[in-house]
């Protein structure tokens, strides 16, 4: 048995993005030791891409803004398939999450009395994203990771020590949960397995609890905004531990991405040029949106240019412009254009700022965008258009957990907060409420977590030697020095074939769900996926690496496989069994939303265990096991602030009159 | 300024922009593809040295690009840090012909076809592997700037600041920690023994950031910040050379805006003896 080195913490953190510091901070506020787990250097985290702002309905721009607003605009943008508690949570406390901010250093831009400005965003109904320019991701990473410095200066001061009671492991993966086996069938968290990317050193943190704050899964696709970090570790660790996923065929393409030059296809440009005046244009010179305003929003939305152009100055007397529908909206509108053949010449459209505002404006409020497009695409965006089109930014699905307290249901001392937790968005999330889901369940998952890991505190759960064996063994494999598969047969098959690279596999995975999971879905490409996946596991299985353990980039990508291979399956499946379109999945094949589908959640399982023997049989089957299962009903109150006319696009005439 | 400075032209330089098309080469194939000439330092704490590779270059790529198809089809173990690849996230700081540079935002374009493009790592920090450096010394200096001091009489929701009056130091929180300025600055570049009385461009630049902060209640809470700038992070070292602006992917006017200004405000607090006889008497009240 390798010697590893283990560390006893309270709460174990995944992940140093917004929810994984936020979930930190709390717990080491509840008095408890604390360890942060990421993959990044501390402060790099993918919440720093985020451009626009978060959405907290503070009403300091509309006074008309309230927490029911903007629920209400949540739901509408997920279209109603949200779990309409972790709507209602997220609305009634993202104002004071904000504020929090700013009692820890955070500053935002302000409004001329001095308040906190909020800006306008596609789905929102008031002005309601508190902003710094537009790099806000920055300014909220930065704050966070600020405050949890100043907490580790106050336990300099009492302890000497500034990591005694909150330690950042940066720069480290974690593999494996661990779990101690319970008496009755429930096995509860032990700890996490680890290796640091540095030098490759295994080690374990053993703690009760464990917050899951990895973001998200777009690392499995070829065109994404998403960074390196985003191969859906925390869904898979989920996965693997026990827990559920659900909403995992909703995937967020963003309408406007980079679309050229190549390498940078797929950057996000953010959705704040539209918030702030900026119009999508086909080849023709057109304001195409205006022809894609569905049914369900068509009160909502002006009905011409005029009328649109007004809504920036006097929003209570004209309509908002259609260039600000929820994102799924307008990523399949803009998909249309260019099928049209009135695309953009590579293959975009064009959004427009320039001769909506002055130049001075523009470096203003979007200084990011400004540099991003003259640094690598040389276009002077106060010149001349963008031209952009859809990439792969966010899933709506995730761990299953229950709403109130972040707690992975089936999995005792398991939490999650963030991109990595499922529900919150429905089918689609609106921009903004991201960073607000962060920080209000970041806070929570902490909490609770904290509360949970307290209860530990008599009869700590035990990790045994022999996980950290089969944890270390796994993580070793691609160098071909550790056991074989499961299966003797299959293993026997892998080392007579010849050996996999495993960027390669990579590529063909991202192919594989770009060309056939993507933002357009038809059962057949589906069904070609599963059986694309199939042989991408098997590939995977045989990836080999070069070199020795130290900060090895391919041994890093080889073990990352295995989680981008888990979600992308749960991706594949559910998106093939949801027979309608609604948010973020839409099929070819069923274009139309079914009222009788909004009640449905489909959850993934990892398939039953021990079938290890056919495991070569069951490739094909794949990992996954699939359920659908009724939502609970959404409550009275909530129900009430909507329209009678509008509850019946949405709901079953049978869920209408339950009353 | 390269530690390696001398790459002649090795085996195999000559004639490789023509590798494709075997005809004159940099004519007939404009705005596609050729192949670069690249030398990418390797090793790790115990030596290393620049290797040889010939490598394609398509239209729009920037450096991070060819490092990462080396890595594809090359040098699959070849370490190098990033994340975000849009000038947004500051990990994938390196030295490119040895000008400290985002290897995301490095352009290929910027580069003759038949120039050698050198990529080292940062050298003002300790080598762990290939292109990948220690910054632990900058994690190090953060812990030492006191932290923002909320002021006491205001709970959330109740902070009013004017635009002009956070712009000042808006600017300064752009900043993205890629540690170019604290790499380039001659302070620490080359003299390891100023590093433990030194927080370097990016963390004065914090202390600045603190102190024009509207609503900071630091001295209120006895902790004065500009005497700590000169006295605890070695402000006096810096003699205004500007090398950290020039390198700042963000365009921070590190040196004007936040380093004089600070120095000033130091200054004053050292001179004017009524500032510190009235400092004096509320560090005692409080």
């Amino acid at each position: 048995m390798a010697h590893v080195e283990r560390q006893q913490w309270d709460v174990v953190i995944v992940g140093a993005g917004g929810a994984g510091l936020r979930a930190a901070i709390e717990a080491r506020e509840q008095g408890l030791r604390t360890a942060v787990i990421c993959k990044s250097l501390f402060g790099k985290a993918h919440t720093v891409m985020a451009e626009g702002g978060i959405a907290a309905s503070m009403g300091n721009v509309n006074e008309g803004d309230n927490w029911q607003v903007h629920f209400r605009d949540t739901m509408r943008g997920g279209k109603f398939l949200n779990q309409w508690r972790m709507a209602e949570l997220h609305a009634r406390e993202a104002p004071e999450r904000v504020w929090e901010l700013e009692t820890w250093g955070a500053l935002f831009d302000r409004t001329p009395d001095g308040r906190i400005s909020q800006r306008n965003f596609g789905g929102h109904e008031y002005p309601r994203l508190a902003h710094v320019g537009d790099r806000t991701g920055l300014e909220l990473i930065r704050t966070l990771q600020q405050k949890v410095v100043s907490l580790q200066q106050e336990d300099f001061k009492e302890s000497g020590d500034y990591e005694a009671r909150i330690k950042v492991f940066q720069e480290c993966t974690v593999t494996q949960i661990l779990k101690e086996p319970g008496s009755e069938g429930e096995d509860r968290v032990s700890g996490v397995f680890c290796y640091e990317r540095e030098s490759g050193r295994f080690f374990v943190i053993e703690a009760p609890a464990v917050v899951l704050a990895t973001g998200g899964i777009g690392k499995s696709f070829k065109v994404t905004s998403n960074s390196w970090e985003y191969t859906g570790d925390g869904h898979a660790l989920a996965l693997l531990a026990g827990a559920s996923l659900i909403n995992m065929e909703f995937v967020q393409f963003h309408p406007t991405g980079m679309v050229w030059p190549p390498s940078v296809k797929g950057i996000l440009v953010t959705e704040s040029v539209r918030g702030d005046g900026g119009v999508l244009r086909n080849s023709e010179g057109k304001r195409f949106m205006f022809d894609y305003v569905p049914d369900v929003f068509k009160e909502k939305y002006a009905e011409s240019e005029q009328e649109a152009d007004g809504w920036y100055e006097d929003p209570d007397n004209n309509r908002r412009p259609p260039e600000l529908l929820p994102r799924d909206e307008v990523a399949r509108a803009i998909n249309a254009e260019v099928k049209a053949g009135r695309g953009s010449p590579h293959g975009g459209v064009f959004l427009d700022v320039s001769t909506r505002m002055s130049a001075e404006t523009i470096k203003r409020r979007l200084p990011s965008m400004h540099h991003q497009f003259r640094e690598l695409a040389d276009v002077d965006i106060t010149a001349e258009p963008m031209e952009v089109g859809p990439t792969c930014h966010y899933v709506m699905g995730g761990v299953d957990v229950d709403s109130d307290t972040a707690a992975a249901r089936g999995v005792p001392g398991l939490f999650a907060a963030g991109e990595v937790a499922g529900g919150m968005h429905g089918s689609n999330r609106l921009g903004g409420n991201s960073l607000s889901d962060l920080l209000v369940f970041g806070r929570r998952a902490g909490l609770y977590a904290a509360e949970y890991a307290r209860g530990c505190a008599r009869e700590r759960p035990r990790v045994a030697d022999e996980q950290i064996d089969t944890a270390a063994a796994e993580a070793l494999r691609p160098f071909g020095v550790g056991p074989a598969p499961a299966d003797e047969e299959t293993a026997g098959e892998a080392a007579e074939e010849s050996a996999e690279n495993p960027y390669a596999v990579h590529q063909d995975l991202q192919r594989a769900m770009n060309d056939l999971v993507g933002i357009i879905r038809r059962e057949e490409e589906m069904s070609e996926a599963l059986d694309r996946l199939a042989e991408l596991r098997e590939r995977a299985r045989r990836a080999k690496v070069e070199g020795h353990r130290q900060f090895n980039p391919g041994w890093h990508l080889a073990l990352d496989l295995r989680n981008m291979l888990l979600v992308s399956e749960c991706v594949a499946r559910a998106a093939l069994n949801r027979t309608e379109s609604r948010g973020g999945h839409t099929r070819d094949d069923h274009p139309e939303m079914d009222r009788e589908w909004r009640r449905a959640n489909l959850v993934c399982t990892l398939a039953a265990e021990g079938a290890s023997g056919a495991e070569a049989e069951t490739g094909r089957a794949g990992r996954i096991a699939l359920r659908r299962r009724e939502m609970p009903p959404i409550r009275k109150d909530l129900l009430e602030l909507f329209e009678k006319e509008e509850l019946i696009k949405y709901l079953t005439d049978e869920e209408l009159t339950s009353e | 300024m390269t530690t390696q400075a001398h790459h002649g032209a090795g085996p195999g330089t000559e004639g490789i922009g023509g590798a494709v098309s075997g005809e004159a080469p940099d004519t007939t194939r404009p705005e596609t593809s050729y192949d670069a000439h690249f030398e990418v330092w390797r090793g790790d704490v115990d030596g290393g040295g620049l290797e040889d590779f010939t490598v394609e270059v398509n239209e729009g790529e920037v450096v991070l690009d060819i490092i990462h198809r080396l890595q594809a089809t090359q040098a699959p173990d070849l370490a190098v840090r990033w994340n975000c690849k849009a000038g947004k996230c500051g990990s994938c700081s390196a030295e490119i012909n040895g000008r400290p540079r985002l290897l995301c935002m490095t352009r290929m374009s910027v580069f003759d076809r038949d120039e050698i493009v050198t990529v080292t790592p940062l050298r003002a920090f300790p080598v762990v592997r290939d292109l990948v450096t220690d910054v632990g010394f900058n994690y190090e200096k953060a812990r030492q700037v006191p932290a923002f001091v909320p002021p006491p009489d205001l709970g959330p929701g109740e902070y009013r600041m004017q635009q002009e009056d956070v712009g000042r130091s808006q600017e300064f929180r752009k900043c993205i920690e890629c540690f170019l300025c604290q790499d380039t600055c001659h302070v620490v570049r080359d003299h390891e023994e100023n590093k433990a009385a030194f927080a370097g461009p990016r963390f004065l630049m914090r202390v600045a950031e603190l102190d024009m902060h509207p609503l900071d209640a630091a001295e209120e809470a006895g902790h004065d910040r500009k005497t700590a700038a000169q006295d605890d992070h070695g402000l006096g070292y810096c003699n205004i050379t500007k090398c950290c602006t020039e390198v700042c992917p963000e365009n921070i006017k590190i040196t004007d805006n936040a380093l004089i200004p600070l120095k000033e405000r130091a200054a004053d607090r050292k001179y004017d003896p009524l500032v510190w006889l009235g400092n004096k008497i509320r560090r005692r009240t409080t």
